[in-house]
């Protein structure tokens, strides 16, 4: 009887909290972004689906930028991340644990301040430009500040961690005889790499893709120190309509909008590398 | 900018338990009528005082002051980092009827001090109290446009938002907001991210007056924004982190705030410019006020009126280098040049109580201007309007 019973004890904690902090808020929001009215007056229920219309019809640009940094900046997380995290898997010996403390010594340092640093960097005169421009390789008027290669680069680079754990994680678990008796059947290094290698990584580098692709989607700490003019990500306008404009039934909508966008996405990724994978097996 | 993740999260959660089936009910409660909230209130002891950062020297010499001379202890928190914020946060615990954590707090004449008066939020003032208030506020300090009569507020400083910008790099003398969208300095203006301020500046192009905007006013000032956006000539909307891109060069002019242009040469030895522009410019106002569930109303009105002591308001103007609503501190500040004469301090003293950014002109008064008082359902439309331009 306890032995039954034991199992599901354990995980009640989780779904108690999940169902307390998570579904209610959820209820509660999905309730609120079908209201009517403002902060003085309260909000009405009158099941506004109209706040859906508007906000689609007034911040598509917004969402569809989101997508679009974010998809740019897992692009750039993958082609950064997996050659690291392939490197200290297989290169790494007995200093993986130092290189992966490595990795994770920025979030020592708070979000916002590593991002605002990121100012110094891009500066018109900064770092990266003065040099460029004193030697004359850039022209004198180029700027990085304040444009979306500069929320992109950002984004990427607060987010990089997070793809590069979990790719190192199946990597370092994955068996090198593996690639041995690739070798033994005449596979060169990168037959090798493609056909042993990353089928292997993929679940690896899905789950590095959900968790740099949703969060930078949403950021919005980037796009306001990084972002100039047209840089505005969706989540600057939740942040705006919800915490500036009290306009508490746009701002869930927008955010509903956003999360049923982002799991459209996640699934019909997760559809696509599955049939690959299927793929791959029959070849 | 420092906006807590957990602050939105907290908010979210209090909304949605707020929430019934049926929408949230009206918040709006009346104001208790003035005597009566303080026929019954006694001193405390002890009053908790949330402010803006960099709003007080980190002696808070003047609060030492205050408790010696009154025995009353302060608790003070640089809580305020954002008017909006700082709303969502207390918002929902008034709308309760609960303790904010607040006795007093500072928020600056805007949408936000304008809900709070809607909503029947604040105490209404005892003016009684308020002895020095009565003697030393300047005029335009005593019947504020956003409080007539002085209600539930009383300034604690003023400033300027004019403009700023870097000689080193700007080879004229930039005299008025048209020059903000002068395609000469294309992508190196810097413009404000809020909706009033930026509204303003708008309006000012126009010829318009803000205190006396129509919606019609509204639209052509956000045109005008538009088209010096979309010519390229803006970099970014700011909301108070101007001051090192002006500094380094990647901004050569921006909408600035008078007391952080004062305050950056002052410190860091810059030669930044900070010039009240021909078309005008606008004054706003932090203002103290007490939040209706506060548990020692009597203490923070005593210090509200501390703080008009000109002794005092001298003393604070000295560190935060903004506009005191008390004129007499500027010869009290030159009386204190005078006696500390020759030092470091005495030449500090002596530039600040010269300088008009600290203590305008009758003439810089004749051209600063009130923002726009709306209710909340204008504001909504006000602010879509200006948002739409800076969330692009």
């Amino acid at each position: 009887m306890n032995r039954k019973i034991t199992p599901y004890a354990l995980v009640l904690p989780a779904w108690a909290w999940l169902a307390l902090f998570f579904v209610v808020p959820i209820g509660g929001m999905l309730s609120l972004s079908l209201t009517t009215g403002n902060v003085i007056t309260g909000f009405q229920q009158t099941f506004a689906v109209g706040n859906y219309v508007d906000a689609v019809s007034t911040y598509w640009e917004q969402i569809l930028r989101s997508l679009f940094y974010g998809a740019c900046a897992t692009v750039l997380c993958i082609a950064i991340g997996y050659p690291m995290a392939y490197w200290i898997a297989f290169k790494g010996g007995p200093y993986k644990s130092t290189y992966l403390l490595l990795i994770l010594l920025p979030f020592f340092v708070s979000f916002v301040l590593r991002t605002i640093s990121w100012r110094f960097l891009l500066s018109d005169t900064g770092v990266v430009l003065g040099p460029l421009k004193s030697i004359g390789l850039v022209p004198e008027g180029f700027a990085l500040l304040n444009s979306a290669t500069a929320v992109i680069l950002g984004l990427a680079y607060n987010f990089l961690p997070f793809m590069i754990l979990p790719i190192y994680a199946v990597l370092e678990r994955m068996d090198p005889r593996m690639v041995e008796a690739a070798h033994d059947l005449y596979a060169g290094r990168f037959q090798a790499f493609v056909r042993v290698i990353l089928p292997v990584s993929l679940p690896g580098v899905f789950a590095g893709v959900l968790m740099t692709f949703i969060p930078t989607s949403s950021d919005y700490v980037n796009a306001s120190v990084l972002g100039g003019t047209h840089n505005t990500m969706i989540g600057n306008v939740i942040q705006t309509q919800y915490l500036i404009n009290n306009n508490y039934p746009i701002a869930s909508s927008i955010t509903f909008v956003l999360m049923g966008l982002l799991l459209i996405g996640i699934f019909s990724y997760a559809r696509a590398l599955g049939t690959e994978r299927v793929m791959e097996v029959h070849a | 900018m420092t906006r807590r993740r957990t602050l939105q999260a907290g908010g979210a959660a209090a909304a949605a338990l707020a929430l019934s089936a049926c929408g949230v009910g009206g918040q709006q409660r009346d104001p208790a009528a003035s005597e009566d909230y303080w026929a019954d209130k006694e001193q405390t002891g002890s009053l908790r005082f949330a402010n803006w950062p960099l709003y007080m020297d980190s002696e808070r010499t003047q609060l030492q002051q205050f408790t010696e001379s009154t025995g009353i202890e302060v608790d003070y928190k640089e809580d305020v980092q954002e008017a909006a914020s700082f709303f969502g946060q207390i918002q929902p615990r008034l709308a309760n009827g609960d303790d904010t954590g607040y006795d007093l707090m500072v928020l600056p004449n805007g949408f936000e001090l304008a809900k709070l008066i809607e909503l029947g939020y604040l105490v209404q003032l005892d003016h009684t109290r308020l002895p020095n208030y009565a003697e030393y506020a300047g005029e335009s300090y005593k019947n504020t446009a956003y409080d007539p009569g002085n209600q539930f507020t009383v300034p604690y400083t003023s400033g300027i938002t004019g403009i700023a910008y870097n000689p080193d790099y700007v080879d004229r003398e930039i005299t008025s907001i048209a020059d903000l969208w002068d395609p000469e300095f294309e992508g190196k203006v810097g413009m404000m991210g809020d909706a009033q301020e930026i509204a303003n500046f708008g309006l000012l192009l126009n010829g318009v007056n803000p205190a006396d905007s129509t919606l019609e006013d509204w639209q052509a000032a956000a045109e005008k924004l538009r088209e010096q956006r979309d010519a390229g000539i803006v970099r970014a909307y700011y909301d108070q982190d101007f001051i090192q891109p002006l500094t380094n060069g990647d901004l050569w002019m921006t909408m600035a705030w008078s007391g952080d242009i004062y305050q950056q040469n002052a410190e860091e030895g810059t030669n930044l410019k900070f010039v009240v522009p021909d078309e005008g410019a606008t004054l706003w106002t932090d203002n103290l006020m007490i939040p209706y569930t506060s548990q020692a109303p009597v203490d923070a009105i005593e210090l509200m009126n501390f703080l008009y002591d000109p002794e005092i308001a001298t003393g604070l103007t000295e560190y935060i280098a903004y506009i005191t609503p008390v004129p007499y501190a500027q010869e009290v500040m030159a009386e204190w040049a005078d006696a500390e004469d020759g030092s470091e301090r005495g030449e500090a003293l002596r530039e600040m109580s010269e300088s008009s950014l600290v203590f305008p002109t009758e003439g810089d008064y004749q051209k600063l201007h009130n923002y726009v008082n709306l209710e909340a359902d204008a504001q909504e439309e006000f602010a879509s309007l200006f948002h739409e331009i800076t969330q692009s």
